[in-house]
């Protein structure tokens, strides 16, 4: 059976994305999620949604810069995993943590700037996740580009619930923070024009071994 | 009275021996699976510390409200302790090679007989009880924790503190070289925390030296440690070297690191949030469902009287 290079990457794209779920199943049967496993699921589900939120962010300048186009496909893949971790992470919180105890989410988290922020980052992320289909993308033509930029106030807004969550050590949620800045700046016309003259070396030499092989 | 190894209340060696398992397939599925932070230098030797929850013994399974004690092996292995590690499961392992012995407690200030206490003495000149607490994490877990400890104000009286001292300042040690933490300097070490001097000579204020029928373990403030009940945990100095009676209100780290989320106070209070998350509800260490956080975590009769005219919002 002949199964191509695109296909066997994709297989492996998919099977790194959902690594950190089998993890949490596979230490949930060691008793290895710590004496809290609750906050512990939560935080890795968290963490997980955010790196794969950067790393969807990521293939457009890596396209940019490299000039390689296999990434592009992976918008779509890595951005549905980013909103299947979220939607893990969402209901952890919701159904484990709180047990679906609505008065008392209401009371203790509604009013916590960091769980808004969390919850709002979600609430961005779900007309991303309907038009995510080519019959969506088909249909919204030129609109489902603008629409699609709503991810960088996703991103926006998941560093701000990293950070307002954290207990004092914010040099993580700042380093998150940081790359997603840069990743949305070098989208900014003016910086992609320069990046994609000071780059044109590296895609020249990139092209030329592909021909090679 | 009817004593009892906590391995009838939890099976802490099934805890252990999960660890052992890690020992030898956590290298194994961590290098494999490289996710951050595996712990296969670390996880040599647990040994010690499965000795340490076999031999632990408790006079009681619960405290005064009727809450059952947390697990023994929840106790020594989920540990705040910065100087050691961010990491709470870590700190057991890092913390391993501490010297707890010899040690001494320097007591002074505004004292007339400032003393320094040998590490050694101290059980014989303060014998120790079994204390059952509850610890209220400021993160939003808690355990249930039989300490062996004895009234601190039983070593204050013996200092005797002048009528000037309004505080009493506690510090731990700084040793960077046995505690890497302290090589970070993003916090203001050494560690630094103070009591206002009522609440310091309160009965249920304790220098605590071993929980579980044993002395402390490094990863819990080993050899000697406060323990205020009604106070948030970080509140509760580990591995003190330093007593100091003083006239001012003692700035301590955490106030240092962040003046508007962390007060002098850190009295335990469902009312009075943290800054960024509530303090409503709780996770009990080992429960599936949160409870509601008890105002000074439940010592309300014996400490509220403290505080009485005081702003608690404000005093926070």
């Amino acid at each position: 059976m002949f199964v191509s290079r695109k296909c066997i990457f994709h297989i492996l794209v998919h099977a790194a994305a959902l690594l950190p779920a089998a993890l949490i199943v596979w230490d949930s049967t060691r008793g290895q999620l710590t004496a809290n496993p609750i906050q512990e699921i939560t935080l890795r589900t968290g963490k997980t949604t955010l790196v794969l939120l950067v790393l969807t962010l990521s293939c457009t300048p890596f396209r940019l810069i490299t000039g390689i186009r296999a990434v592009l496909p992976l918008r779509r893949i890595l951005g549905l995993y980013t909103f299947s971790y979220a939607c893990l992470h969402f209901l952890i919180f919701v159904g484990l943590d709180y047990g679906f105890n609505l008065p008392l989410i209401f009371e203790e988290v509604l009013k916590k700037r960091f769980a808004i922020a969390g919850f709002a980052a979600f609430i961005t992320l779900l007309p991303l996740v309907i038009t995510s289909t080519r019959g969506w993308a088909k249909r919204l033509g030129g609109d489902w580009q603008r629409l699609h930029k709503l991810v960088y106030l996703t991103a926006l807004l998941a560093v701000t619930h990293f950070t307002w969550q954290v207990k004092a050590d914010f040099r993580l949620p700042l380093l998150y923070g940081i790359i997603i800045i840069f990743l949305l700046v070098i989208r900014l016309p003016q910086v992609r024009a320069k990046l994609d003259e000071l780059t044109l070396p590296l895609r020249n030499l990139i092209s030329a071994i592909g021909r090679h092989k | 009275m009817y004593k009892f190894k906590s391995s009838e209340i939890t099976p802490e060696h099934i805890y252990f021996s999960r660890r052992r398992f890690v020992v030898g397939a956590g290298a194994l599925t961590g290098s494999l699976l490289f996710l951050g932070g595996c712990k296969q230098s670390e996880l040599t030797s647990p040994g010690e510390s499965i000795n340490f929850c076999e031999t632990a013994v408790a006079q009681n399974a619960m405290d005064e409200l009727g809450d059952a004690l947390t697990p023994c092996g929840s106790v020594i292995g989920y540990n705040n302790f910065y100087e050691f590690t961010t990491d709470k499961e870590e700190v057991l392992f890092r913390a391993r090679e501490f010297r707890s012995s010899p040690w001494e407690v320097k007591v002074g200030g505004l004292v007339n007989k400032p003393a320094t206490f040998d590490m050694d003495d101290i059980p014989k000149k303060f014998p120790v009880e079994e204390r059952i607490y509850r610890m209220r994490c400021v993160e939003g877990w808690s355990m249930v924790i039989p300490w062996l400890g004895f009234s601190l104000s039983k070593l204050l009286k013996e200092v005797e503190p002048t009528s000037r001292a309004k505080y009493v300042r506690f510090e731990t040690l700084y040793d960077p070289k046995q505690m890497p933490g302290q090589k970070d300097d993003y916090f203001g070490w050494p560690y630094v925390e103070g009591l206002r001097i009522d609440e310091a000579m309160h009965d249920l204020t304790i220098l605590a030296t071993g929980l579980y029928g044993k002395p402390l373990p490094p990863q819990c403030g080993a050899p000697i440690r406060l323990m205020a009940p009604w106070k948030y945990g970080f509140k509760n100095i580990k591995s003190i070297v330093k007593i100091d009676l003083v006239e001012e209100m003692p700035v301590s780290l955490w106030m240092k690191s962040a003046p508007h989320e962390y007060g002098f106070y850190a009295n335990v209070n469902p009312q009075v949030d943290h800054p960024r998350w509530s303090q409503v509800s709780e996770r009990r260490i080992g429960e599936l469902s949160r409870r509601r956080t008890l105002l000074f975590n439940g010592y309300e009769k014996e400490v509220a009287n403290l505080y009485e005219g005081l702003d608690l919002a404000k005093n926070y």
